[in-house]
């Protein structure tokens, strides 16, 4: 029985990842970069989350009121100010500009919150569960956040498919010069585009800093989890990222079932393997445009 | 037809001058002018490792501190364990960081771009665990130090980590010199600008970048054994610290990527900065962060680029070029209209 309830835990615990990994598939579906600060975000969003439940005295998950459309606005900012700039000179600058700002996230983090973790208090909810047999239980908090994952990659797969704009976007991931002859912008869509991944990025932050604690140098951990969802999931694809997910989360449960210290090690492993077995995952859908 | 640029005479005695300067250090330096001058080389030669794999091969890695953490306990484990001289040790390490690096490359080269920057990445993060976690033999978290180095007096210790380190830069500097000026360095440029251009006209791609790729990690491993040599004792905290790549990558985009003298002024800018913020890490990484933000956009060809630019000057001239008079001499072009009977 012990090997089912670990991967019980392990689908809860994809939640969260499934929702780390949803920003990073929707930048690199539509845009072909990734954000090498993604992670940082999720940290930052975080203590932002944590600075409104001090100050305005709301409970976290009430604080995504102000921090989703906040995130929103500064992905779109990122996207527009900086991001946008560097288009024609292929990878190399988004990769060393994400790069830059993941460092100045982490140290600007460092001097204001200093280096202790910080968790966002939730009250009763952290300890509620549902009883599934005499011994083992299902925390509620990692229900709702593995039920909130699903619900986002739906909402989005519904945009995608079912709107105009959804299209708009469809075809800015196909080809962004030839969507520009049909009166969409590109440069537009593409902070759009950074603007969702970074709503997102708020609800993750929420659901991480109930469910973990958290320090200004997480960020780079949050990231290579992020990423390996994607690339286990395959690039670009919405169903692919819950499937990375859920698996990345069983490997790291029954790694750490086995031995603590291979808990991160065992998801790395399980990345590495998909890779060497399935190189473009086990979802593919985004075409590579180079 | 042979065609030198006048600079490139400027750039070799220039050269010749710093290294008669270098050379000369261990007969008059001190211990700390020694020590600072060993940081300056392992940065810079970091720096243009770096440089030759992302700036010239558009292999932009941004793991490069798990290959530079590996050649550090390599030269514990050949010192310590195996009983080697440690100054042997460092350039074996590097050979032993070779052999690990290319089998990665056969995961690796499976992802792209902004990809294979975060798969370089995620190896790094599991040559990390792989040698903290529950590895007793190589001291866990706490790390171990090397011993078999502190027999020697101090001030020849210091004299030979001088030398060692004076020959590794070289030889590696002066390897990624040729290389560059050589076929492989056109080929890996074709690559970089367009991988299924380069192998249309018949580059064996994936065995270019793998030979860079490979010499790339292994110097770094080697920088990595000298590094942790002239400190004389290897955590992984420090040694796999993201850091690392981070100093290398702002070096390089400062000074200019892809060229060879950028990262020498970047290494200089990187240590002046450094020196003026001491005891101000946060700060300091703050800096280097917002100008390698602001240096792709306003000028992504750095510093060296834009000297470059403005004055058509080369140092270390590795491009090849047409003669100036056979691109627009006035006097060809009259001549040339001159026969033209229309």
């Amino acid at each position: 029985m012990t090997i089912i309830y670990t991967i019980i835990n392990g689908i809860l615990l994809g939640g969260l990842y499934t929702l780390f990994g949803t920003g990073l598939a929707l930048t690199f579906g539509i845009m072909r970069t990734v954000n090498l600060a993604h992670g940082d975000m999720i940290v930052f969003g975080s203590f932002m989350s944590l600075l409104i439940t001090r100050f305005l005295g709301l409970p976290p998950f009430i604080s995504l009121v102000v921090l989703i459309p906040a995130m929103f606005l500064v992905g779109q900012v990122l996207q527009h100010a900086l991001l946008n700039r560097t288009l024609q000179q292929g990878v190399m600058p988004s990769v060393i500009m994400t790069f830059g700002l993941s460092v100045i996230l982490q140290n600007a983090m460092l001097l204001s919150f200093s280096a202790d973790r910080a968790s966002l208090p939730i009250g009763s909810l952290a300890t509620m569960s549902l009883p599934l047999s005499g011994d083992f239980a299902i925390g509620v908090l990692p229900l709702i956040n593995l039920a909130t994952a699903v619900l986002v990659l739906y909402l989005l797969h519904l945009f995608f498919r079912c709107t105009m704009m959804g299209r708009a976007f469809r075809a800015t991931s196909d080809d962004p010069t030839t969507v520009e002859l049909m009166g969409v912008s590109s440069r537009q869509m593409y902070a759009l585009a950074m603007g969702i991944a970074f709503a997102v990025i708020a609800v993750s932050a929420v659901f991480m800093g109930a469910r973990t604690n958290f320090s200004p140098l997480d960020g780079p951990a949050r990231l290579i989890f992020a990423f390996e969802v994607v690339i286990i999931g395959g690039m670009g694809s919405l169903k692919g990222v819950l499937a990375g997910g859920l698996i990345l989360g069983i490997a790291q449960a029954l790694g750490g079932a086995v031995n603590p210290a291979w808990f991160q090690l065992a998801g790395h492993v399980a990345t590495l393997l998909v890779l060497a077995v399935r190189p473009s995952g086990l979802f593919p859908e985004t075409i590579d445009r180079t | 037809m042979t065609y030198r640029l006048r600079s490139h005479w400027i750039g070799l005695v220039l050269l010749a001058v710093s290294i008669a300067f270098l050379v000369s250090v261990p007969a008059w330096g001190s211990g700390y002018l020694k020590r600072t001058i060993v940081e300056f080389i392992y940065l810079l030669a970091l720096a243009q490792a770096w440089n030759l794999m992302a700036g010239y091969g558009g292999m932009l890695s941004i793991g490069q501190q798990g290959w530079l953490g590996i050649g550090a306990y390599a030269l514990v484990v050949l010192a310590e364990d195996l009983g080697i001289n440690p100054f042997l040790a460092i350039p074996l390490a590097g050979l032993v960081v070779a052999a690990l690096a290319w089998p990665s490359t056969l995961l690796l080269f499976r992802l792209r771009g902004a990809y294979f920057a975060v798969g370089t990445w995620v190896l790094a993060e599991v040559l990390r665990l792989a040698v903290t976690a529950n590895i007793d033999w190589l001291g866990g978290a706490k790390g171990r130090s090397v011993r078999s180095l502190m027999n020697y007096d101090r001030f020849m210790r210091e004299n030979l980590t001088y030398i060692v380190c004076l020959l590794l830069a070289a030889g590696g500097l002066a390897a990624i010199y040729f290389a560059l000026r050589s076929k492989t360095g056109l080929a890996l440029t074709a690559i970089r600008d367009s991988e299924p251009g380069a192998s249309g006209v018949g580059i064996k791609v994936l065995r270019t970048k793998r030979f860079v790729y490979v010499v790339a990690s292994g110097f770094t491993g080697a920088l990595g054994a000298l590094i942790y040599a002239n400190l004389l004792s290897v955590s992984p905290d420090a040694a796999f610290s993201l850091n690392w790549t981070a100093y290398v990558i702002f070096i390089v985009v400062i000074g200019g990527v892809g060229t060879l003298e950028g990262p020498i002024i970047g290494t200089a800018v990187f240590f002046l900065l450094r020196q003026f913020l001491f005891g101000f890490q946060e700060w300091s990484l703050i800096i280097f962060g917002g100008i390698a933000v602001t240096v792709m956009i306003v000028a992504p060809q750095g510093l060296w680029g834009l000297v470059k630019q403005r004055f058509d000057f080369e140092l270390l001239p590795v491009r090849r070029r047409l003669p100036a008079r056979l691109i627009t001499e006035p006097s060809a072009v009259r001549a040339a209209d001159r026969l033209d009977p229309a």
